[in-house]
């Protein structure tokens, strides 16, 4: 006589399934590893690179669980971290600079759960250690940058348009646009007209005249402005991926958090100093027409002096305190290039990067060195520090640019598309900036404005403390329901078991990075499902004393309070929809636990325990009922 | 196993004045608490650098101080992570001088983390760094208007619900009475200056999911009875209300304690702010659904007539002209 149809049986069953097959992979706990990826110029990875690494590790007494080639990488495992901390240093030795070393964490889920698409959970950064970012991209370079190449654009165009102006700059405020003052209302309708077709991305407005002076004002439109913003974190975070992935970190989290920010979390990187410092560095170089040479008279006197020519910047050569004047004249930037590798010139034995450029950056290289040759030609290198300070107790930062010039050298002969760029210090320093530069100049610079380093021993304590916090937690509420009632809250208790199960497989499956407040969020969750088991107990309970028979209790029970389970369910749901919507990763986290939780709990709790209860009272007669 | 009277039938509303009163009181209370001594926000919200050491061997918080204090860092905060060997060290950038000098004016979280280290191995050699972060105040500020948005997101959002599935008195009891959830909540928070962090602050939301849910279960017996009842007498029904769901509402409360107990015990530093909130919600969420949703919904005036569905019950009978 059991009203629950057999169809619900079905799908509790397959659902029970589910979450056990797909929340399994957690079980398998991962083995550290070391991978092993060839640079570009390294032979790349096989059986040689395989037993030179197994040769190496027997030498030196480290033991491997499992040396294998994989593809394009090399993989080796080990029993733990320590080992394969030691692990990494003899591979490093042993296969020398062409190789990237990194640690992984080498999944252990066998092959037939793989295929079905059952993963282990990521873990987050607070349970593997590790290191976490959070760049803020610079939107006034961003601008800068646009108005300062419009002012000498519309310089240009008016001078090839013949038209005669007084002067074209920007306004002292950023934002505002470039003023163009004009020395007639003729010429400003003449100049107004050609802007406005050559430029539809300007708006062009007539500023207040006085006298002669007849002011036309360009801005930049809002929209062009909001494109380029989000061309540059687009563009940045591609950078982004290419320097790290240089780094060699499997499974890096590169991401865009709003519009100008971007969080980078690299798992299990265990010297963060290198990572940051290859990704916090904004350098770029710029090919300028030279003056002169380095320390030459002009450049010490325009150094004491301080009476530097108008065309020309004083800088220092890198490393150095000789003084150089070089034009203010950019030929290239680090934009418009596309390769740089390095290595060593032939010639000099000196460590060089090769530079390759796109077809904008080798006309204007090519037209330069083609007028140019036997001058001299500076390539400065500017790098971008923020600096913070204090003021009336606020954190202001400000970016701080120092420019320097790293090589001073006499055209050799025209050249455009390929070149080299000679005198770096080391071949370290070349290969730095070679990376630095292939990761194709930053459009904008980016500031650190958040940084976590996380110890791997933290994480596997928040691992442990997370795992007993979860167990403890469930193991009292399974304890306390099975005594408040009896059968029914044994029943309840299986719900429960398989509600923490399901949201496991859920989350494991959507792929959910576990964090600790992810833990939080489950263990709250466990103590407010069986808030559902407790009205439907409740309900039963009530219905027993108003005279209703077994049967009929548990039907009216279930019918009851699902109204009531499902209007609480919603209105927590919408909160937890809300915490969902916070930017930061997590309380995100947090959310989406709680948001999988209350959906899941929504089924265990409910039908999974109707089905229970059906299976146990449904064939039989009842006298009484345990709750 | 009953632990509660389920024909109990205590006044809860013939008390109103009185819990309306001290929820009133509270509710003041709170706000002139946040607003004077204020919330003690941790890195999250204002920024700084954050050091987690661990020692091999018991240590005092004193010494850790005093070796700061020898090394020039008089401003870091000391506070003890729970157990004697693990400590949390929180500074301003800027207080490292050396380390701001030496960088430029950037901050070098590795060079003031080794410093640091330093500071403390000259005393106490078993000094190790667990874990280092900087977060700039600017981030945190921009969280704590994110937090604003969604807390006031969560009411709106359930107010609506409610309107909809219950009718505008409840809506309005029920958001008003969740803001004093949340103004008591925080108000405890700043009286015992409990550290204001992240996971603080995710809590706090979730006390709205959690309180908001107690709430509902009594407003859906409300309704319940008010249909079921020949002749309704609002106070009288929502006084029986409320005692038959009191066993539920104690008993789900104790549940959710417990794991929360459970997290506050066992899940370490980092949840231990999550857990205590949660607690402090469970409680005042609680007290909240028994003793000052339902006065206020009385206050508004609810009737039988505002809760009789014309659709829902018998669609035929809505259908025919």
């Amino acid at each position: 006589m059991s009203d629950f149809p057999r169809w619900k049986y079905a799908l509790v069953a397959l659902v029970m399934l589910f979450g056990i097959v797909y929340a399994l992979p957690n079980a398998f706990i991962p083995l550290p590893a070391v991978q092993v990826t060839a640079n570009r110029d390294a032979p790349p990875i096989d059986q040689s690179v395989q037993q030179k690494v197994t040769a190496a590790l027997t030498a030196q007494h480290v033991v491997a669980g499992e040396v294998s080639v994989q593809g394009d990488h090399l993989l080796a495992t080990f029993a733990n971290t320590d080992v394969q901390k030691s692990g990494a240093d003899v591979i490093k030795a042993a296969l020398g600079d062409g190789y990237t070393v990194a640690f992984k964490l080498q999944s252990t889920v066998p092959g037939w759960l793989r295929a079905i698409g059952a993963r282990s959970m990521p873990l987050g950064l607070d349970l593997q250690g590790g290191v976490h970012f959070l760049m803020q991209v610079d939107e006034n370079d961003v601008i800068d940058k646009q108005e300062n190449s419009y002012a000498d654009d519309i310089r240009s165009l008016l001078h090839d348009k013949s038209i005669h102006y007084e002067s074209v700059a920007r306004n002292a405020v950023r934002g505002q646009g470039i003023a163009v003052i004009l020395r007639s209302a003729d010429d400003r309708t003449k100049a107004s007209d050609a802007i406005a077709n050559e430029y539809t991305d300007l708006l062009v407005a007539n500023g207040p005249s006085t006298g002669d002076r007849f002011v036309l004002n360009a801005t930049v439109k809002p929209e062009k402005l909001r494109d380029l913003s989000r061309n540059t974190i687009t563009q940045n975070l591609g950078t982004l991926r290419n320097r790290i992935n240089a780094l060699g970190v499997s499974e890096p989290l590169i991401q865009q958090q709003g519009d100008s920010r971007i969080v980078v979390e690299l798992a299990g990187v265990q010297d963060p100093a290198e990572a940051k410092r290859l990704i916090g560095a904004t350098a770029t170089l710029q090919y300028r027409a030279g003056i002169g040479q380095p320390g030459d008279p002009a450049a010490q006197q325009a150094a004491q002096s301080g009476n530097i020519p108008p065309d020309a910047n004083l800088f220092y050569m890198r490393g150095s305190q000789i003084p150089v004047l070089v034009s203010k004249r950019i030929i290239v930037t680090g934009n418009e290039l596309v390769d740089a590798a390095s290595g060593v010139d032939q010639q000099s034995g000196t460590p060089m990067v090769s530079v390759t450029l796109n077809a904008a950056g080798a006309k204007k290289m090519g037209d330069f060195t083609n007028a140019n040759i036997q001058k001299p030609m500076a390539v400065v290198y500017v790098e971008r520090v923020t600096e913070t300070k204090m003021v009336d107790g606020k954190e202001v930062r400000t970016p701080k640019i120092t420019e320097s010039v790293i090589n001073d050298a006499t055209i050799q002969g025209a050249f455009s598309k390929q070149f080299q760029t000679t005198g770096l210090a080391s071949p370290k320093e070349a290969s730095d900036l070679a990376l630095l530069l292939k990761g194709g100049a930053l459009a904008a610079p980016v500031d650190i404005v958040e940084e976590r380093v996380i110890g791997a021993s933290l994480g596997q304590d928040n691992i442990d403390k997370g795992f007993k916090a979860v167990l403890l937690g469930l193991a009292l509420v399974l304890l306390a329901a099975a005594i408040y009632y009896k059968l029914f809250g044994l029943v309840a208790d299986i719900a429960l078991f398989f509600n923490l199960v399901i949201l496991l497989a859920v989350m494991s499956l959507i792929g959910v990075t576990l964090t600790m407040p992810g833990v939080a969020g489950i263990v709250l969750t466990l103590g407010m499902a069986i808030d559902a088991n407790v009205l439907i107990c409740e309900r039963v309970r009530e219905e027993l004393r108003n005279g209703s028979t077994p049967h009929a209790a548990i039907r009216a029970g279930y019918e009851k309070a699902w109204s009531t389970i499902l209007d609480a369910n919603v209105t927590h749901l919408i909160a937890a929809l809300a915490l969902t919507t916070m930017g930061t990763g997590a309380i995100k986290g947090f959310g989406v636990t709680l948001m999988i939780g209350i959906l899941t709990s929504l089924f265990t709790s409910v039908t999974l325990t109707h089905a229970f209860t059906a299976l146990i009272h449904g064939h039989r007669k009842l006298k009484t009922l345990s709750v | 196993m009953e632990i509660f009277n389920h024909d109990s039938n205590i006044p809860f509303l013939g008390m109103r004045k009185y819990s309306i009163a001290i929820a009133l009181f509270l509710m003041i209370a709170s706000i002139v608490l946040v607003a004077t001594k204020g919330l003690n926000y941790g890195l999250d919200f204002n920024g700084g650098v954050s050091l987690v050491v661990d020692y091999d061997q018991p240590v005092q918080i004193a010494d850790v101080r005093a070796a700061l204090t020898k090394g020039g860092l008089d401003h870091a905060v000391v506070q003890s992570l729970g157990g004697t060997r693990e400590v949390s060290i929180r500074m301003q950038p800027k207080d490292d001088v050396a380390a701001e000098q030496a960088s430029g004016g950037k901050v070098n979280l590795d060079r003031i983390s080794d410093d640091v280290l330093k500071m403390l191995q000259a005393t106490r050699q078993d000094a190790k760094i667990k874990s280092h972060e900087f977060i700039s105040a600017e981030v945190g500020a921009e969280l704590r208007s994110d937090g604003t948005v969604a807390a006031v997101f969560v009411i709106l959002g359930i107010m609506a619900y409610l309107w909809i599935r219950f009718e505008r008195r409840f809506a309005i009891a029920a958001v008003a009475t969740e803001i004093h959830d949340v103004l008591v909540t925080l108000g405890i928070l700043a009286l015992v200056q409990r550290e204001f962090d992240m996971t603080v602050l995710a809590s706090v939301l979730a006390v709205i999911g959690y309180s908001i849910n107690d709430k509902v279960v009594v407003f859906d017996r409300i309704r319940e009875l008010f249909r079921m009842a020949r002749k309704a007498e609002p106070e009288e029904i929502l006084n029986r209300s409320i005692n038959n769901t009191l066993s539920r509402t104690i008993i789900t409360s104790l549940f959710t304690g417990i794991t929360m107990a459970a997290l506050y015990f066992f899940g370490g530093p980092a949840v231990h702010g999550f857990a205590v909130t949660m607690l402090i919600g469970i409680v005042v969420g609680t007290l909240s659904s028994i003793f000052v949703a339902s006065p206020i919904l009385l206050w508004l005036g609810v009737s039988k007539q505002d809760l009789m569905p014309v659709t829902k019950e018998n669609p035929e009978l809505a259908r025919r002209p």
